[in-house]
C-alpha cells in the first residue's frame, strides 16, 4: 500500500462560531494531481492555507510525508511550495533577483543554474531583467509559478494557476506541471474555476461546499453521481444550492 | 535560526536601496535635514552659552543619539512594512523561515541604517558645526549600542502592533517612537520632569542613555551606573516585547490575520 505524501484528518477551522473548514478528510498520493473544487467561500483557500502552516487549524490533524505539520513545520514546508493568483512578489526587485532570494530562502545550491533553468522552462527569458512592478498580471503568475518550481518541491499547492494566462501559456504551464509530475513524482493539490482544466489535470477531485466535503472521486464519477452532464453542471448545481443554503 | 534564511532576507532589502532613490533618501535626506535645522537653531542658541555652558555639545550629541534610536526603530518597523506593501508575507511565512529569523533579518537591517545615518549625521555635524561626535569619547560605543537594543525593543513591540490590527496601524511605525521621546529625556535632565513622569522615565532604558550622556559631556564622571540600568531594562524590554511578538504571531495564524494583513 502506498503511503500518502498528504493525510489531512478531520481538519476543521472555526471563526467564533462560522466553521470555515467543518471536519474534512483526504489524502494525496505521491505523484497525484488531486483537485479542489467548491464554490466562493467553500474553504479551499482556508484549507491550503492550513496547509502550508500560516493557519492555525481549531482542530484534527495534518500528517506531510509522514510527520506532523505543527510539530515539524520547518522540515515540512522545506519540501512543500506553493503559488497562487492571488498572492505578489516585491515589486521593486526584477524577477531574476526575487528569485535568488527565494533560493537563499530555502538554501539552495547552485542558485545561479536553477535560476536559469526555471527562467527557460516557463519562457521568462524576455523580461527575467525586468522590474516585478512591472510585468502584466499573466507574467506575474508565471514568476510565481517559477518561484514554487524552482525549490524542487514534493508537493506543490496550487490556487488558481493558471487564472489570468493566455490560453497558450495557460495550456504550456499545464503540460509542464504534468512534465513535474511525470519526472519527478510531484504531487499537486490544485484549485480552479476552469472545469475544463479541472477534469484535464486531475486524478481525483475533492468538492468543497460550506466547508465540508460533498463528493470526492475522478470527475466521471463525480459527474455520474450528481446526474449531471458535465463537472461544469455539478459545479453550478453545488454553488446555487450553497447561495440558498440548501443540501446536496 | 538559520543563517541562509536570514541573509536571504537581508539580500532581499539590500536589493530595494539599490534602485530605489526614495529609500536611499530616507537614509540620508532626513537625518541631514534635521541636522541642518537644528544645528542652526543650536548656534543660534549657543550665542547664550554663558548661561548654558556647553548648550552646542549637549543639543548636537543628543540630536545625533537620539536620530540612532528612531533609525533603529524603522529599520524594523519599515522592514515589516515593505513585506506587507509587497503582499509577501504569504510567500515567506509559507517558507521554513521562523518568526525568530525574520527578526534577526530586520535587526540587522536596523543595524545598517544606524551605520549609514551615523556616518553622514557624524560627517555633517563636523563639517557644518565643527561638532565632533567623539567628544563623548569611548562611552559614545555603549550608548549607540543600546539606543540600538532599544530602537529594536519599540521596533518589535510595534511590528507585533501592526500584525495585530493590520495595516491600519502601520502610521505606529513612525510615530510610536516619538511615544517614547518625552520620557527619553534627550534634550532636558530627568529631573526637570514631574514626579511620576520621572518614574516612568526612570524604565525607559533610553533615559539612562541621555542621562549618562550628559554625565560624561558634563565632566560629571563615570556613567557606568546610567549604563548597567540601560543594560538591564534594554535586556527585559527586548525579552518582554519578542516573548509578546511570538505570542502575536500565533494570535495572528491562529484567527487567520498573517493571510489578510495588507489586504
Amino acid at each position: 500500500m502506498t503511503i500518502p505524501v498528504l493525510q489531512v484528518t478531520n481538519l476543521q477551522k472555526r471563526f467564533g462560531d462560522f466553521a470555515a473548514v467543518d471536519g474534512i478528510s483526504f489524502s494525496m498520493k505521491p505523484g497525484e494531481i488531486l483537485g479542489l473544487l467548491g464554490p466562493n467561500g467553500a474553504g479551499k483557500t482556508t484549507t491550503i492555507q492550513m496547509l502550508l502552516g500560516l493557519i492555525t487549524p481549531t482542530t484534527g490533524s495534518i500528517q506531510i510525508f509522514g510527520l506532523d505539520l505543527s510539530s515539524n513545520r520547518e522540515t515540512i514546508l522545506q519540501q512543500v511550495n506553493f503559488s497562487s493568483t492571488y498572492i505578489s512578489m516585491p515589486q521593486a526587485l526584477t524577477v531574476e533577483e526575487n528569485l535568488w532570494v527565494v533560493a537563499r530562502l530555502y538554501g539552495l545550491t547552485d542558485i545561479a543554474r536553477r535560476v536559469n533553468e526555471i527562467v527557460k522552462k516557463l519562457e521568462m527569458e524576455d523580461f527575467c531583467h525586468k522590474v516585478t512592478r512591472k510585468l502584466s498580471s499573466g507574467q506575474m503568475t508565471r514568476i510565481t509559478l517559477a518561484k514554487a518550481l524552482l525549490t524542487e518541491p514534493k508537493i506543490l499547492f496550487l490556487d488558481e494557476p493558471t487564472a489570468s494566462l493566455d490560453p497558450d501559456i495557460a495550456e504550456k504551464i499545464r503540460a509542464l506541471l504534468k512534465e513535474e509530475r511525470r519526472s519527478s513524482g510531484l504531487s499537486i493539490l490544485y484549485t480552479s474555476h476552469n472545469m475544463r482544466e479541472m477534469e484535464e489535470m486531475s486524478d481525483r477531485i475533492i468538492f468543497l461546499q460550506r466547508g465540508k466535503i460533498v463528493a470526492e472521486g475522478t470527475a466521471q464519477e463525480i459527474v455520474t453521481r450528481f446526474g449531471q452532464a458535465d463537472l461544469e453542471e455539478v459545479f453550478l448545481k453545488l454553488a446555487r444550492e450553497s447561495r440558498i443554503g440548501g443540501k446536496p | 535560526m538559520k543563517l541562509h534564511r536570514i541573509f536571504a532576507l537581508i539580500a532581499r532589502h539590500l536589493y530595494l536601496y539599490r534602485r530605489s532613490l526614495p529609500r536611499i533618501m530616507e537614509i540620508f535626506y532626513w537625518p541631514f535635514l534635521d541636522l541642518v535645522i537644528w544645528g542652526f537653531i543650536t548656534l543660534y542658541l549657543a550665542r547664550h552659552q554663558s548661561e548654558l555652558p556647553g548648550f552646542v555639545t549637549f543639543f548636537l550629541g543628543a540630536l545625533i543619539l537620539w536620530d540612532m534610536l528612531f533609525r533603529s526603530h524603522q529599520g524594523i518597523t519599515i522592514s515589516f512594512l515593505e513585506e506587507i506593501w509587497a503582499r509577501n508575507l504569504m510567500n515567506l511565512f509559507a517558507s521554513p523561515l521562523k518568526p525568530g529569523e525574520f527578526l534577526a533579518a530586520t535587526m540587522a537591517m536596523s543595524v545598517f541604517k544606524v551605520a549609514c545615518v551615523s556616518v553622514v549625521m557624524a560627517v555633517c555635524a563636523l563639517l557644518f558645526y565643527s561638532y565632533n561626535v567623539f567628544t563623548i569619547g569611548l562611552w559614545l560605543i555603549p550608548f549607540v549600542l543600546n539606543l540600538v537594543l532599544t530602537g529594536w525593543g519599540i521596533g518589535v513591540l510595534t511590528t507585533s502592533l501592526i500584525m495585530r490590527f493590520g495595516q491600519e496601524a502601520e502610521v505606529l511605525a513612525w510615530s510610536m517612537v516619538f511615544l517614547f521621546q518625552p520620557i527619553s529625556c534627550v534634550f532636558y535632565p530627568m529631573e526637570v520632569l514631574p514626579g511620576w513622569l520621572q518614574m516612568v522615565a526612570w524604565v525607559n532604558p533610553a533615559a539612562h542613555i541621555f542621562e549618562g550622556m550628559r554625565a560624561v559631556l558634563g565632566g560629571e564622571g563615570s556613567p557606568s551606573m546610567s549604563l548597567a540600568w540601560a543594560v538591564g531594562l534594554n535586556g527585559m524590554m527586548l525579552a518582554a516585547v519578542v516573548g509578546w511578538f511570538y505570542r502575536t504571531f500565533a494570535y495572528c495564524r491562529d484567527q487567520g490575520l498573517l493571510v489578510r494583513i495588507g489586504e
